[in-house]
């Protein structure tokens, strides 16, 4: 899923200070799995927001809706009455949804609630692991899937670096070393032999070095 | 193993002589005098000099420019270069450029994280890894071609370094890395800084009897420890390195104004060890900031006169 973080209450304030009228606008897709803006975060935001503004003296009109996806103008549509409503629209979807939001209301300010962190997995609850940087060129079949150029912090393809440390990286204590679990992993399944050929230098056409990626499916074009 | 290269670290290695080879670590600032006086330490004691590249991602004069003050002085410079800081087109024009002022050595590397470094904050590139950097350098020495097979108009004869360090994790699969090394184009091999030897030795063994010390000239890296704290430090803050408490003991065990005459003898048992193993053909002294111990431990260790 894309894994995302509520921004903290001091800067979502000011990110809607100009505003008298907000609808705070949740997604019921990753950002729900990931409990940063499903419909409970937007009812919690909402208090917390009605009682900050309170306390600080300023009238402010809250009103709360949560939509199936953000990234889909099948299910944004449903939101356009209540867009209407308000002066700006504060989003818990990723930055697609805030994206795809402002492409449908032209005329009204989409603001972000979230800043998207990454495509990752709930690795225990509450804690959340990035695992693919969506480089559009997945060679996870090598690496027994574990990705380096997303798991190593040196994008490595040919093995660990030297900073590899009882299973740690080098950077950070608490962060696994990719190419330790790689290792590990392909001990188990028989395919160390993957190891030991050389991986040529990646092809990063596909990633977003390549600029702006669009995917076409010519078959589902009507 | 290339004959193309003429570099004298090459010549001397493939002689079978010992090789002696130090560290220069650039200024952060334009003054060349800094460099040229750290030349001047270090001329007549080491047959190259290995000039960083932005190590531990601190920003310093760039490594060409101060190979390029060495070359001016009559020294042998191995430049170093890093992947995390350019990408691909840069490497190879910068291989070419080094190249074209003189420099004949490198030393293949992917770079310190710049999470070490003074900005934290920056980008970091890692377009290809040391691997690749390995491969590419070979290919344009050997072949003449750039990655993307253009033919170059004169190729950069580099003789060419890459990093193996024993004491890294997994401690299996050190010596399968450096195999590929070997195989993507290494001529030398410089280790992280040993002090623990018993690893050091079975890790040597093992590359012994993978056929690799045939293949490669490994040269042992050596830093004189200064204090009992310079020795914790190194084995619990910096990445990769390995002080056996027994050392850390030593150090700690003599009084304090004692303490560097005793990390110059325990690197010198050391230099004197790395002699007697088979398929060791030298020693890489990295002095941090300490250049002027460099001809002090050459000289008691019986390496000079230099060829």
């Amino acid at each position: 899923m894309i894994v995302a973080e509520q921004k903290p209450l001091s800067e979502i304030k000011e990110i809607i200070a100009p505003y008298k009228k907000i609808l705070i606008l949740g997604c019921g897709t990753c950002v729900k799995t990931c409990f940063a803006g499903g419909e409970d975060e937007v009812a919690v935001l909402a208090s917390a927001l009605r009682l900050a503004c309170k306390k600080d003296g300023k009238k402010i009109e809250i009103e709360e809706l949560t939509i199936e996806r953000q990234c889909e103008d099948e299910f944004i549509r449903e939101s356009a009455p209540a867009v209407s409503r308000n002066q700006g629209v504060l989003s818990l979807a990723c930055g697609a949804g805030v994206q795809a939001l402002a492409r449908r209301y032209a005329k009204t300010p989409v603001l972000p609630g979230v800043n998207t962190t990454f495509i990752g997995v709930l690795e225990t609850q509450g804690v959340f692991t990035e695992e693919c940087s969506g480089c559009g060129n997945c060679r996870l079949d090598i690496f027994g899937g574990i990705c380096p150029v997303t798991r190593c912090a040196k994008k490595l393809l040919n093995g660990p670096c030297g900073g590899s440390q009882n299973g740690k990286c080098e950077i950070n204590p608490e962060t696994d070393c990719a190419w330790q679990l790689i290792i590990d992993r392909l001990k188990t399944l028989g395919q160390m032999d993957n190891l030991r050929k050389y991986i040529p230098p990646k092809n990063w056409c596909t990633s977003l070095s390549g600029g702006p990626r669009k995917l076409v499916r010519e078959d589902h074009i009507i | 193993m290339s004959m193309n290269a003429q570099s004298r670290l090459q010549e001397i290695l493939s002689k079978g002589e010992f090789a002696v080879t130090a560290e220069c670590g650039p200024p952060r600032g334009a003054t060349p005098e800094v460099v040229r006086k750290k030349g001047e330490l270090l001329k007549g004691f080491v047959d190259a000099v290995n000039v960083t590249d932005n190590q531990t991602a601190i920003v310093r004069m760039s490594s060409i420019a101060a190979c390029s003050h060495l070359l001016q002085m009559g020294l042998e410079p191995v430049m170093q270069m890093v992947t995390r800081d350019r990408n691909r087109i840069a490497l190879q024009s910068d291989i070419m450029g080094a190249y074209s002022l003189g420099i004949k050595n490198i030393l293949c590397l992917s770079g310190d994280h710049q999470s070490f470094g003074s900005q934290p904050d920056a980008l970091n590139v890692f377009d290809i890894d040391s691997m690749n950097l390995i491969r590419t350098v070979q290919i344009m020495r050997d072949q003449g071609k750039d990655m993307s097979g253009f033919e170059l108009n004169g190729p950069p004869r580099m003789f060419i370094g890459a990093a193996a360090n024993p004491f890294a994790d997994p401690f299996e699969y050190r010596v399968i890395r450096l195999a590929k090394k070997i195989d993507a184009g290494a001529d030398f091999i410089q280790t992280q800084c040993i002090y623990n030897m018993d690893r050091f030795k079975e890790w040597m063994k093992m590359a012994r009897e993978e056929g690799l010390t045939e293949k490669v000239h490994i040269l042992g890296g050596v830093t004189p420890l200064k204090s009992a704290g310079m020795a914790k430090f190194m084995n619990n803050k910096v990445a990769g390195m390995d002080v056996p408490e027994p050392l850390i003991k030593r150090m700690a065990g003599v009084p304090k104004e004692r303490a560097v005459e005793e990390g110059i003898n325990i690197c010198l048992e050391t230099i004197a060890e790395l002699h007697n193993i088979e398929g060791v053909h030298g020693v890489h002294i990295m002095a941090i900031e300490w250049e002027e111990i460099v001809g002090q431990i050459v000289e008691s260790a019986g390496l000079t006169p230099r060829p």
